[in-house]
């Protein structure tokens, strides 16, 4: 298989790449190898925007083909496709904050640099990070927050993390709008990451290889 | 020799505005009656100082302001929700604010909004206190796909028939009855032209009239309230010369039309419609500041930048698609005699070369995360430069660290003027005493010598 659906993903090549796709799944490729496929795409888009080639628009772009082609290929899954993960992050916008753009960036970028990353979403209140902890077992809390509130709100949903004795558990990181060192101090958090690329290194450095 | 006359013309303007802000008149148009001497002349000192912070030029002191979003009622101990609903609780939160620290301008307390009209109208486009956000929390954008993909062309046909029968439907639940109403340019001649006016029979429409009726008055009734504060603040000496604001075309669509998701997306499926849109709505984004310009007798019109920020944008596609349309909304506004007032979130480090491109000292940029000692470098000897006390200083630091700050940019960034000591991003929260550590210390300091 050559890697031209790698090289149409990766130049933002949208109708090629499903097209590609649509070719590959008629022709009887195995699923698995499509995805693979996918994969060292997405890896590679990562790195562009970790050279600061791309932006948000080629992130928007790349989940969506993604997306597209996973819709494309899922019929003809017959195993689910299990590939190694780093470890696990939870993420979410704290309470009280509904602004998604950057937690979404780093959602994305977690998922293309091999972390399993559960979501919880906005607004979210510290006893659903607190549950999550209990359910999902991360290694790693990305707290993300745009507006001035967001200050408190993470410095609470730590406190109650603490006070749920998980502290211990987790490293958790803050990111977003005004947040910067001064607010990971006063938050009690492990790190601030001002790009998702720092939220990948970050967790990479916390969990290990 | 056009051009020349054209910039005589809105140099004109802009100094014909400053006069008029100099020669304050009340709502019945007679010479505002400060409440002292003392007040006159602060009104006075304050308009001059920006005016030659604008222009590039040093006055008795760097100026400073402070641009907050719902500090004044956190301050004041009010929650979001009691200002929307008691305009008079929300007015008092704002003078108590300017009463207290004393900056060199305010920027008047319509933030809040009134709730009766966003309940009324059924705003759906925000969650607000009680509709989705607790009583004390910001009201924050509901991003969606407002607009779908295949409407471009709708939008650049005619983008007020556009609004009117496709967004503002999707966006005020009360307004369903626009999507029956043919359009207004179909109006031209006796033959026929009573078939427009038969939708106007209909149920839904006259509903949701009935309901534009309701929301006017509650509007009226706030701004108002809003107005007579303006007023009061004026004669106690504390101009307030925002007229209103517009934003960029890139802005206008990504933020509420197609929202974040689908105006990236558009870079990429369909780039020459994203384009020829926001040239059709550039005009109409001039004239929404020109008329506000008109309607309160001030220049200065705030154009919130969020999508073009570092980050966003590769540098290339903020070239092609960002600031073209935002430089030309930025020049109409030039050319009418206001002072566009952008305010660059986020950070701006890698648009300063292509934003200098604009004429000298017509715009005050506020500036948020943007190294401000390389803004000066790059901007300063085109724009003047507002800002950019981080809101987490503000509320996380103590006064020496904000005094020590502010000592920074006033040696730097005010050096041979240019220069307003200002927040850097909207806040809600912050150390009272470290807003007036900004202020007291820049009056202290700031003197020009």
């Amino acid at each position: 298989m050559s890697k031209q659906l790698v090289e149409a993903i990766v130049d933002m090549r949208e109708e090629e790449a499903l097209k590609l796709v649509r070719e590959m799944v008629d022709c009887g490729s195995e699923p698995m190898a499509i995805l693979d496929e996918v994969r060292e795409a997405m890896d590679l888009v990562g790195k562009r925007y970790d050279e600061g080639i791309y932006y948000l628009p080629e992130l928007v772009l790349a989940g969506e083909m993604m997306n597209q082609i996973n819709e494309l290929v899922k019929p003809k899954l017959t195993m689910t496709h299990e590939i190694k993960r780093r470890g696990k992050v939870v993420i979410g916008t704290v309470e009280g904050d509904i602004h998604d753009i950057g937690k979404n960036m780093v959602t994305f970028m977690l998922d293309v640099n091999g972390f399993e990353v559960l979501d919880l979403g906005v607004n979210v209140p510290p006893q659903k990070f607190i549950d999550a902890i209990r359910e999902f077992q991360p290694q790693v809390i990305g707290l993300s927050g745009f507006l001035t509130l967001a200050f408190d709100a993470m410095k609470d949903t730590i406190v109650e993390i603490t006070n749920a004795g998980l502290r211990e558990k987790v490293k958790i990181m803050v990111g977003g709008g005004q947040v910067n060192d001064q607010v990971k101090a006063y938050a009690g958090a492990d790190a601030y990451g001002k790009s998702a690329m720092m939220a990948v290194n970050l967790a990479a450095a916390w969990i290990g290889e | 020799m056009e051009t020349k006359l054209e910039q005589t013309s809105s140099d004109e303007k802009l100094e014909a505005a400053f006069q008029r802000l100099l020669s304050p008149r009340d709502p019945s148009g007679n010479p505002l009656g400060f409440k002292s001497p003392e007040a006159e002349a602060n009104y006075k000192a304050s308009i001059n100082r920006i005016h030659a912070a604008l222009q590039l030029k040093e006055s008795d002191r760097v100026p400073v302001c402070v641009f907050p979003s719902f500090f004044p009622l956190t301050y004041s101990g009010i929650t979001l929700q009691d200002a929307m609903y008691d305009y008079q609780k929300c007015a008092a939160a704002f003078k108590k604010f300017i009463l207290d620290f004393k900056p060199d301008l305010q920027f008047g307390a319509v933030a809040p909004g009134p709730g009766r009209f966003f309940e009324i109208l059924d705003y759906k486009l925000y969650a607000w206190p009680g509709h989705g956000v607790s009583a004390a929390h910001s009201y924050q954008c509901l991003e969606g796909e407002y607009m779908k993909a295949e409407e471009y062309d709708l939008l650049i046909t005619d983008p007020s028939f556009y609004f009117r029968n496709f967004y503002l439907p999707r966006v005020f639940g009360a307004l369903g009855g626009f999507t029956m109403l043919p359009p207004l340019t179909g109006i031209l001649e006796i033959y026929g032209v009573a078939f427009n006016f038969i939708p106007y029979a209909l149920p839904p429409v006259q509903n949701t009239y009935k309901a534009l009726f309701e929301a006017g008055a509650v509007a009226l009734e706030w701004a108002g309230v809003m107005g007579g504060m303006d007023g009061e603040l004026a004669t106690l000496g504390y101009p307030n010369i925002l007229a209103g604001f517009t934003k960029a075309p890139f802005d206008t669509i990504g933020d509420t039309l197609r929202g974040t998701k689908g105006i990236m997306l558009d870079i990429f499926r369909r780039p020459e419609k994203l384009l020829e849109a926001m040239e059709a709505i550039t005009p109409i984004m001039i004239n929404m500041g020109i008329a506000s310009a008109q309607a309160t007798g001030n220049p200065l019109i705030f154009i919130p930048l969020h999508k073009g920020a570092d980050g966003f944008l590769s540098d290339d596609q903020f070239k092609e698609f960002y600031w073209p349309t935002l430089r030309k909304v930025m020049m109409g506004l030039i050319d009418a005699g206001c002072v566009p007032f952008p305010a660059a979130e986020g950070g701006y480090n890698s648009r300063l070369e292509v934003i200098k491109d604009l004429p000298r000292g017509k715009t005050i940029w506020m500036f948020d995360q943007t190294d401000l000692i390389k803004a000066k470098e790059v901007v300063g000897d085109t724009l003047c430069i507002f800002g950019n006390m981080p809101s987490s200083m503000l509320e996380l630091g103590t006064p020496q660290e904000v005094k020590e700050y502010t000592k920074k940019l006033i040696d730097v960034v005010g050096k041979g003027g240019g220069f307003i000591m200002a927040n850097a991003s909207f806040f809600d929260h912050a150390k009272p005493e470290n807003i007036k550590a900004m202020i007291d210390f820049t009056k202290e300091y700031g003197i020009y010598k």
